[in-house]
């Protein structure tokens, strides 16, 4: 917020006003692939533990954009996480976290 | 021969009796058929995350073994026709995955020691 006041402050003097702050700099974390960078090459689907944290409180897998995974690795989540819902270890739908 | 990995399910009412009787049946029937075992796990009584044939836990085992691609189909086959087994999944590891297994095993020896 306090840029905003800075803004509108600096722009007293005749400029034009936007509506909304030009430089809108939520917090850009450089995203990266987990996998990638901790070097596991294999998603184990029997570990449901750790497949969890790959998958929202409904019990559905999270997306590319929200997790960076790369897409290779994506695939293996996604197929990993598939395998523990069949044999009862994953829930397919359920709000496991609340 | 392709190193595969089966985890299946055994019904929770069953007495310990006839559960080491269904682990013994397969995995003589995968020794008949010329596969090699290489692990053997129980998981023991596990709670489903939903309920398969309305119940709540099951009997995890889990094998793996080596053998020819033919061994698969047949395999796959006694397990549909047991109705002790609840669920079964047959996955062919390849080379990371075996590191991997590998690595799982000599961390839960460590861990029971």
């Amino acid at each position: 917020m306090a840029t905003l006041q800075q803004q509108a402050k600096g722009k007293k003097d005749g400029e034009i006003r936007y509506l909304t702050p030009l430089n809108i700099e939520t917090n850009t974390k450089k995203k990266y692939c987990r996998f990638k960078k901790s070097g596991i090459k294999y998603v184990d689907y029997k570990d449901a533990d750790f497949l969890m944290k790959l998958v929202n409180e409904q019990g559905k897998l999270l997306p590319r954009r929200l997790t960076g995974t790369s897409l290779k690795y994506q695939r293996k989540v996604a197929q990993a996480v598939k395998r523990a819902r069949h044999l009862a270890l994953m829930p397919y739908v359920g709000d496991l976290l609340k | 021969m392709n190193h595969y990995e089966t985890v299946f399910i055994l019904n929770p009412v069953l007495s310990d009796v006839q559960i080491e009787e269904t682990v013994k049946k397969f995995e003589d029937f995968l020794i008949n058929n010329g596969a090699k075992m290489v692990a053997k796990e129980n998981w023991g009584l596990k709670k489903l995350a939903y309920p398969i044939q309305n119940k709540k836990s099951g009997f995890y085992h889990l094998f793996e073994f080596t053998s020819t691609g033919e061994v698969v189909m047949p395999y796959e086959q006694e397990f549909r026709r047991d109705e002790r087994v609840m669920r079964f999944l047959t996955v062919k590891l390849d080379k990371h995955a075996i590191a991997w297994a590998e690595k799982r095993r000599t961390r839960n020896k460590t861990a029971k020691a």
